[in-house]
């Protein structure tokens, strides 16, 4: 760049700043930082939203040393398979360093998101201290707090804006929690708790809501029985998104409409939840807002395939919709036909264990809805049986899908017609689903399938593989393909060391690698970590026999494998089952 | 009350014309299908149409015993922890509350016809009475009842049918002889009957 230092200095930082703040996506604003020291010093002095994928790529301090002037920070922990109980509880993900970096640095944080981190009451009481003008909490799938913390939260931050505690395992210990929000706090604007396990004083919760003019979301718990919804919803007819408690109740038709009419009041409601133990005595409460919902989660409703599509057909602006698999493949045709501006469908297993079970949901309903859905763009489905020609069409019907994730139960499966791999499906589906970027992979699959996604799968970000592949091409084929591609998980996969090898310099791409149950050394480890200084490499052994694992022959097979790029180097909070490989 | 145990499957087993408590082809007598059972205690439940539906189903085949609950494996399928557990529904303190919950979330009963692959379960909670239960009924296995053909010669077309119902005691019995509320009280699993074994019972229709 000639003179690249005199053109930055013709304006005043202040335009810069200004231009800058039209870039906010980070890609944007990091490419605009190393274009020269005068953009660097004023980017940084400029951004205000930091998101940091992995909390171990970069040391806390640093981050917040470089952005001195942030205003909202979202941070994620734990591996995503952590969800499924693969990574030990004590791996790691503490949130206590970031918290006390940016009490530190950032003391005027208004928001923080965190997602599978281990998030302390400490934690909490230092957030509802050091931050006066606090804003915003989401915590998602977290743990290691307990309502107390939550206690802390309500009482401290005055202008608190946002409490939304997603799938968190809380524990219970303050019962009256909520009744630490002072009379003074009347700026709530979102507020979930779905995933408390304790009761609830809902008096508290009324008064609480009843000053709070601007709530637009309440997702309540399990414990608000259905005849505290209908006061609950008096006093928030303004309520944009409700997750109800416990949707079951006496029948008596007083309590029937009561609830059709508080619901009928809301006339702004466009997304539904929670429906715990629902069943059809008091669905129909909801039909006269069915019309305007584009987003509505069933999928902890055991409620069976008939009443859910008299509910569903109701629902002809539907965007999101998840729902278990009661709904079965007659009720995702008639999804299919009334609600054709759905974008988003997730069908959860009632039955994940189940051996033999009369549930109809088959490939029939997922090509059903591909076919009848125009603007289907992000599919979960779990299921017990596929096609390639199911697939196929679907693939067909629906080039725009942004994230694609089957779920065939019963590992290994095969196509059941043709008993052949499902290499053909889920290749046609990366062929012709030029945007996607989520993929994941079930039943039987050789490694056809994955020279396929390395070649076509060019936006892919994250992939999902589990008990699939012949041998190390599977892995070599994603590694050396996939341009794009952030986050690789696999679990159960007869891939080995040289593809890792062969593949190092990928990794440094990469936000993370898991491999679990797959056919790595640790000979091949320690060649990556030594390779690779910019890389952690992670080694998980959880059955501690005989030797420490820096005693271990190279050819001692690894158990699970977590590898992420980081400029901090290797973390010193590891649990004694975890050997980072120098 | 006939001895409605004394149905024939296929004519030669003296087992199926003893007098017993529970439904003709079961070993012992059925404990009541909670609404929300799953996993290994199916095995125990089903009765001659696990054949029949294994056929079907060509992935159950191949994995020995169908009935029989899996190892789990670790981890999978990819569901989170709390997803596992939220069906059934979860535990209850006192019995009061749990038959309040077993209200509330409906009273669902397996329903089995003779010759289908697979059996239905509906909630007995949302009919007012036989009429509606027995269109109901009829609505739902509709597509195995065209074109059937009666399985023994001399026997008029599979059109006769009966639903009946086996009770709190394990007994067999024919619905539509007791008030709807003490029906739906004391059912636990219905079974519609075809063909020639309806000719021992009393054909009334329901009111």
């Amino acid at each position: 760049m000639v003179g690249g230092f005199r053109w930055a200095a013709m304006f005043p930082d202040e335009v810069w700043e200004h231009v800058f703040s039209f870039l906010p996506a980070d890609a944007d604003r990091n490419a605009a930082a190393l274009v020269c020291r005068a953009w660097y010093r004023l980017e940084r002095r400029s951004r205000w939203r930091v998101f940091v994928g992995n909390c171990y790529a970069v040391e806390p301090a640093a981050a917040v040393r470089r952005f001195p002037e942030v205003r909202a920070a979202a941070i994620k922990g734990k591996p995503h398979f952590a969800d499924f109980n693969l990574v030990p509880s004590d791996w790691g993900g503490g949130a206590e360093a970031w918290v006390e970096a940016m009490a530190e640095g950032w003391p005027h944080l208004e928001e923080l998101r965190l997602k599978r981190m281990v998030v302390s009451d400490d934690c909490l009481e230092l957030i509802a201290r050091c931050f006066k003008n606090f804003k915003v909490l989401s915590l998602v799938s977290c743990e290691g707090f307990s309502t107390a913390g939550l206690a802390a939260i309500a009482a401290n931050c005055r202008y608190l804006r946002e409490l939304d505690l997603h799938e968190n395992e809380v524990e219970d210990n303050c019962l009256h929690w909520m009744s630490h929000f002072p009379e003074s706090c009347t700026s709530l604007v979102t507020l979930n708790i779905a995933c408390l396990e304790g009761e609830v004083n809902v008096s508290v919760l009324e008064r609480l809501i009843g000053r709070c003019p601007n709530l637009k979301t309440l997702r309540l718990n399990h414990s608000v029985p259905l005849e505290r919804l209908v006061g609950l919803l008096h006093r928030a007819p303004q309520l944009v998104d409700l997750g109800t408690g416990k949707y079951a109740a006496q029948h008596h038709p007083e309590l029937f409409s009561r609830l059709e009419s508080a619901i009928a009041g809301c006339k702004n409601l466009k997304g539904l939840s929670g429906f715990w133990e629902a069943g059809p005595t008091f669905l129909p409460a909801i039909y006269s807002v069915c019309e305007g919902l584009t987003s509505l989660n069933l999928s902890y409703a055991t409620i069976q395939g008939p009443e859910l599509i008299k509910l569903i057909s109701r629902c002809k602006n539907l965007q999101r919709l998840w729902v278990m698999d009661l709904i079965e493949d007659e009720g995702l045709i008639a999804v299919a036909a009334s609600c054709k501006l759905l974008q988003e469908l997730r069908v959860f297993p009632s039955d994940p264990y189940g051996a033999a079970q009369p549930i109809s949901l088959t490939e029939h309903g997922l090509v059903a809805i591909s076919a009848g859905c125009p603007m289907l763009h992000s599919v979960l489905y779990f299921c017990r049986q596929m096609t390639n020609a199911a697939l196929l069409t679907v693939a067909k019907n629906c080039p725009n899908f942004t994230c694609f994730r089957l779920c065939i139960m019963e590992p290994h499966t095969p196509d059941y017609i043709t008993r052949q791999p499902l290499d053909a499906g889920f290749s046609a589906i990366v062929e012709s689903c030029k945007h996607l970027r989520r993929l994941s992979l079930s039943g039987l699959l050789t490694d056809l399938v994955f020279k396929s996604i390395g070649a076509s799968a060019n936006r892919l970000e994250m992939l999902s593989v589990a008990f699939a592949g012949d041998g190390d091409a599977g892995l070599h084929y994603i590694l050396s393909g996939c341009k794009n591609l952030r986050k690789l998980e696999i679990r159960d996969c007869p891939f080995g060391d040289k593809p890792l090898l062969d593949n190092a310099a990928k990794l440094e791409t990469m936000r993370s690698l898991w491999m679990s149950s797959c056919s790595v050394t640790l000979g091949a480890c320690r060649q990556l970590a030594r390779k690779m200084p910019l890389l952690n490499v992670e080694v998980i052994n959880e059955r501690k026999r005989g030797l420490p694992l820096e005693l271990q022959p190279d050819n001692c097979p690894v158990e699970k494998l977590y590898i992420y790029r980081t400029v901090a180097g290797p973390r010193s909070d590891t649990p004694s089952c975890v050997w980072i490989l120098r | 009350m006939e001895a409605a145990a004394s149905s024939v499957k296929d004519g030669g087993d003296l087992r199926d014309t003893e007098l017993r408590l529970g439904l003709p082809g079961t070993e012992a007598p059925e404990k009541p299908a909670a609404p929300s059972t799953r996993g290994s205690k199916r095995a125990l439940q089903e009765d001659d149409d696990m054949e029949s539906r294994a056929n079907s189903r060509p992935l159950e085949a191949d994995s020995g015993e169908a009935p029989a609950a899996k190892a789990q494996i670790v981890g999978w399928p990819p569901i989170r922890s709390y997803r596992r557990n939220s069906f059934p529904p979860r535990k209850v303190e006192s019995e009061a509350e749990a038959e309040a919950e077993a209200e509330a979330a409906g009273l669902y009963v397996k329903v089995s016809m003779d010759g289908a692959p697979y059996l239905r379960k509906i909630d007995l909670k949302v009919y007012k009475g036989y009429k509606e239960l027995r269109e109901a009924m009829d609505n739902m296995f509709k597509c195995f009842t065209q074109g059937e053909v009666s399985r023994k010669e001399g026997c008029s077309s599979g059109s006769e049918s009966a639903i009946t119902y086996e009770d709190k005691d394990g007994d067999l019995m024919l619905v539509g002889d007791v008030p709807w509320e003490m029906f739906i009280s004391s059912c636990r699993r219905l079974r519609i009957m075809k063909g020639c074994e309806v000719r021992g019972l009393r054909t009334r229709q329901y009111s």
